[in-house]
C-alpha cells in the first residue's frame, strides 16, 4: 500500500464522520488517478481518449453513491480501482467493444499528464439536461454555479432539505442514466 | 461539465454513509424467512417424527451441510458486493462445504451394503423436495437481490450465483425438517439439484438486477 492510499484511507474515514473539507480533498485527488486508467484502459483498446473524462465522472458518481461498500479496515485503493475498471469496461461495451483491459497495473504508474482536459460537452451534460426541471436546477446551481445548499434554496425557493433531496436523487439519476444502453 | 464542478455537487450531498451491506441483508433476511416458514407450514410442515428423528446422526447432518452452505454463501456475497475485496478465502471456505458432504456421502456408502444405495439415492420424496427448495428460496432471493443492488458487485451474475446459495441453502435446511429421506446420498443428489435450481435462478437474476 503506498503512502498516498493510506492518505485516501483517512480522508474516506474523516469523509464518512461528515468532514465535507476531507471528501473534497479526497475526490480532488483520486481525479487524476482515475483519469489515467480511463486514459489508459481506451488507449489500449485502440479508443480515444477524448472519452476519458465521462469515464472518470461516471466514477466519481459511483464512488460517491457506492460508498458504504467500502470496507474501512481494507485499503482504500483497491476498491476505487475496480470501480474505475468496472466502469471503463461498461463504457467500451457501451460502444460495443470487448477488449480485455490488463489496467491491475496500470494506475501505479500514473501518467504524468493528467490534468483534467478543456472542458468539452460530455455525457453527463447530456444526462443533465434530461433530469427533471427542479432536479437539473439544484444539481447545476451547485456543480456549475457553485451555490451552497442554502444560495441555492433561496435562490430556487425550496426549503434546505428539499434542495438536498433533490441533489442526491438527480446525482443518483445522472449516475443511472449512464448505465442505460444508448443507441 | 468540468469534473471539479461535479465533485463540488458531490461534496455538497456528503452524508452519512447508509447501513452496512451486512446489515442491508439482515434486514432483507427477515421476511424472506418469514415467508419460506410461512409457505412450508402451510404446503408441508415438519415430519411426525420430528422429535424422535432429532438426535439422529444422519437427520442432523442434513442441517450441517445447508446451513453452512447458507452461512459461508453469505460471507462470500457480502464480499462480492464491495468492490476490489479480497474473496480467496471466503471461496475456500465455502468448497469446504460440499468436501462435507462428500465425506458423508462416503461414509454412507461404507456404513450401507451396496445393495440400498439405489434406494437411498432415490428416497421415497425427491420430487417434492426438488420443487419446495426453489419455492421456499424465492422470498429470500428476491429480498436479498433487494438488498444486494445497495452494493456494488463486479461480477453481478456470480453475486447472484451465491444469493442464490445462501437462500437455497436455508431454504433446504427449512424443508429438511419435513424431508423423510435422511441418507447423506439422497442430500448429494436431490438437495443439491433443488438448490443449484436456485443458484441458476440467481445467477440470471443478478445479471440483469445487480448492475449499478
Amino acid at each position: 500500500m503506498s503512502e498516498r492510499e493510506i492518505d485516501w484511507g483517512v480522508l474516506m474515514r474523516a469523509a464518512n464522520g461528515g468532514d465535507a473539507a476531507a471528501y473534497n480533498r479526497l475526490l480532488t485527488s483520486l481525479a487524476p488517478a482515475i483519469r489515467a486508467v480511463a486514459r489508459r484502459g481506451l488507449g489500449r483498446a485502440g479508443l480515444a481518449a477524448d472519452d476519458a473524462e465521462d469515464v472518470v465522472q461516471e466514477t466519481l458518481l459511483a464512488i460517491h453513491l457506492k460508498r458504504h461498500t467500502w470496507d474501512p479496515s481494507l485499503p482504500l485503493g483497491p476498491w476505487v480501482r475496480a470501480i474505475a475498471r468496472n466502469k471503463l469496461i461498461d463504457a467500451m461495451r457501451r460502444r460495443g467493444r470487448r477488449d480485455h483491459v490488463p489496467i491491475d497495473d496500470v494506475i501505479e504508474t500514473l501518467a504524468s499528464d493528467t490534468a483534467e482536459p478543456t472542458p468539452i460537452p460530455g455525457k453527463l451534460d447530456e444526462h443533465l439536461q434530461s433530469l427533471p426541471d427542479r432536479q437539473q436546477s439544484v444539481v447545476r446551481a451547485i456543480s456549475l454555479d457553485g451555490a451552497s445548499i442554502r444560495e441555492t434554496a433561496s435562490r430556487l425557493h425550496m426549503s434546505e432539505g428539499a434542495v438536498r433531496v433533490a441533489l442526491h436523487r438527480g446525482l443518483a439519476a445522472l449516475s443511472a442514466k449512464f448505465g442505460t444502453r444508448q443507441s | 461539465m468540468k469534473t471539479d464542478d461535479l465533485i463540488r455537487a458531490l461534496t455538497s450531498d456528503l452524508a452519512e454513509p447508509g447501513p452496512s451491506i451486512e446489515a442491508r441483508f439482515a434486514v432483507a433476511f427477515l421476511p424472506g424467512v418469514v415467508l419460506a416458514f410461512a409457505l412450508f407450514a402451510i404446503m408441508l410442515g415438519p415430519r411426525p417424527d420430528l422429535m424422535l428423528v432429532a438426535g439422529n446422526v444422519r437427520f442432523l447432518f442434513k442441517f450441517v451441510v445447508t446451513l453452512s452452505l447458507a452461512l459461508c454463501s453469505a460471507m462470500l456475497v457480502w464480499r462480492l458486493v464491495r468492490p476490489g475485496a479480497p474473496v480467496r478465502l471466503q471461496i475456500a471456505v465455502l468448497c469446504f462445504v460440499p468436501l462435507i458432504l462428500a465425506a458423508g456421502v462416503l461414509m454412507e456408502l461404507v456404513v450401507l451394503p451396496s445393495s440400498s444405495w439405489g434406494t437411498r439415492l432415490v428416497g421415497s420424496n425427491g420430487l417434492v423436495c426438488l420443487v419446495s427448495i426453489p419455492l421456499f428460496a424465492l422470498p429470500m432471493l428476491i429480498a436479498e437481490l433487494f438488498a444486494l443492488q445497495q452494493g456494488a458487485p463486479t461480477r453481478p451474475a456470480l453475486a447472484g450465483v451465491v444469493a442464490g446459495l445462501f437462500a437455497g441453502g436455508v431454504a433446504a435446511a427449512i424443508y429438511a425438517a419435513h424431508c423423510p429421506d435422511d441418507s447423506p446420498l439422497f442430500v448429494a443428489l436431490w438437495y443439491s439439484l433443488g438448490i443449484a435450481i436456485v443458484a441458476l435462478a440467481g445467477g440470471l437474476a443478478g445479471r440483469l438486477a445487480l448492475r449499478w
